[in-house]
């Protein structure tokens, strides 16, 4: 049937026959899904950018030591995991399924990692008085902004690390393969991609002068 | 190219881009504690290093790079452009700035 086509249908992009974008639906999902997700983040961050503008005194709470040196250290722990992740989308290609669980392991123990980090991080500022309505320093918007930015990213590192995790389990089974490795880890990137923005939009900008 | 071409000896390829992006990292760390620009340049450095750091991610963590022109072409242009006037709004925060009580 197949031979039949080919002969009848010129195998051109866009006259069917072929896949316009070299890839499956699954992945030119994830991507446009991705399209979609970052319109999600760049809103409020410009969202956010737009009320700082708009505030004077906005408040510059992050102390090199230990916010800024820790929110370092989650860019470092996202970055290679990242790395990982690559790594492991190498492996699933070479049809290396141990080593491919074990570099998605890793990369899910970042994510931990990395959700660890950050609670503490909330937790800190929560004690020291902020909420989504007022804070110590004046300019209640600030909360809010920040609760919500990176709330929603730790949101996608929590549901990320329980994707990995089913992907990694149905890579053990032989359910999944290269190519559900591979969607997997573009949305991985992506939310290491967006930290890249959050981490200097909301620490680095807000550092505090000493 | 094909998939095998890209991925023969690609770890490495992975390793120097990981490297590259913690260079990036550590130059904006290094220039929140310096403080040498107003609120508004640094702003502006720390977009153009970052907007690199997300190429870099896109082009070889995401693989793109390496994928036909019309997947790139479907993807980054509209992307870019949807983002781009997502800031239709953003010089009224100047005027409410400036309606507040000094």
């Amino acid at each position: 049937m197949a031979d039949v086509n080919q002969k009848l249908i010129p195998m051109t992009e866009w006259g069917g026959g072929a896949l316009p974008y070299s890839i499956g639906h699954k992945k030119l999902g994830m991507w446009l899904f991705l399209l979609s997700d970052s319109m999600t983040f760049s809103a409020l961050l410009i969202g956010y950018s737009y009320v700082r503008v708009a505030n004077v005194n906005w408040p510059r709470p992050f102390h090199i030591w230990p916010s800024i040196t820790m929110a370092t250290l989650m860019t470092l722990i996202l970055l290679s995991s990242s790395l990982t992740m690559v790594m492991g989308v190498a492996a699933s290609r070479r049809n290396d399924h141990s080593a491919t669980i074990r570099y998605m392991l890793l990369t899910m123990l970042g994510g931990v990692g990395f959700i660890l980090l950050h609670s503490n991080e909330w937790m800190g500022l929560i004690r020291e008085g902020v909420r989504l309505w007022e804070n110590p320093w004046g300019v209640p918007l600030f909360g809010a902004t920040f609760f919500a930015l990176t709330g929603l990213h730790m949101a996608h590192v929590a549901s990320g690390v329980i994707y990995l995790g089913v992907i990694a389990a149905g890579v053990r089974s032989k359910r999944f393969g290269p190519e559900h490795v591979e969607i997997s880890g573009l949305y991985w990137h992506f939310v290491d991609l967006v930290w890249m923005f959050i981490f200097p939009m909301v620490y680095l900008l807000s550092a505090s002068r000493q | 190219m094909s998939i095998e071409n890209v991925h023969a000896g690609g770890n490495r390829l992975f390793v120097s881009v990981w490297v590259y992006l913690l260079i990036l990292t550590a130059i904006e760390v290094i220039l929140a504690y310096l403080q040498l620009f107003r609120t508004e340049v640094m702003m502006l450095i720390l977009m153009v290093l970052s907007a690199i750091k997300a190429g870099l991610i896109i082009a070889y963590f995401m693989h793109l790079r390496f994928e036909k022109p019309s997947l790139i072409l479907t993807i980054l242009p509209a992307g870019m452009l949807v983002i781009a006037l997502l800031f239709a709004f953003f010089p009224d925060s100047f005027r409410v700035l400036e309606l507040r009580p000094q």
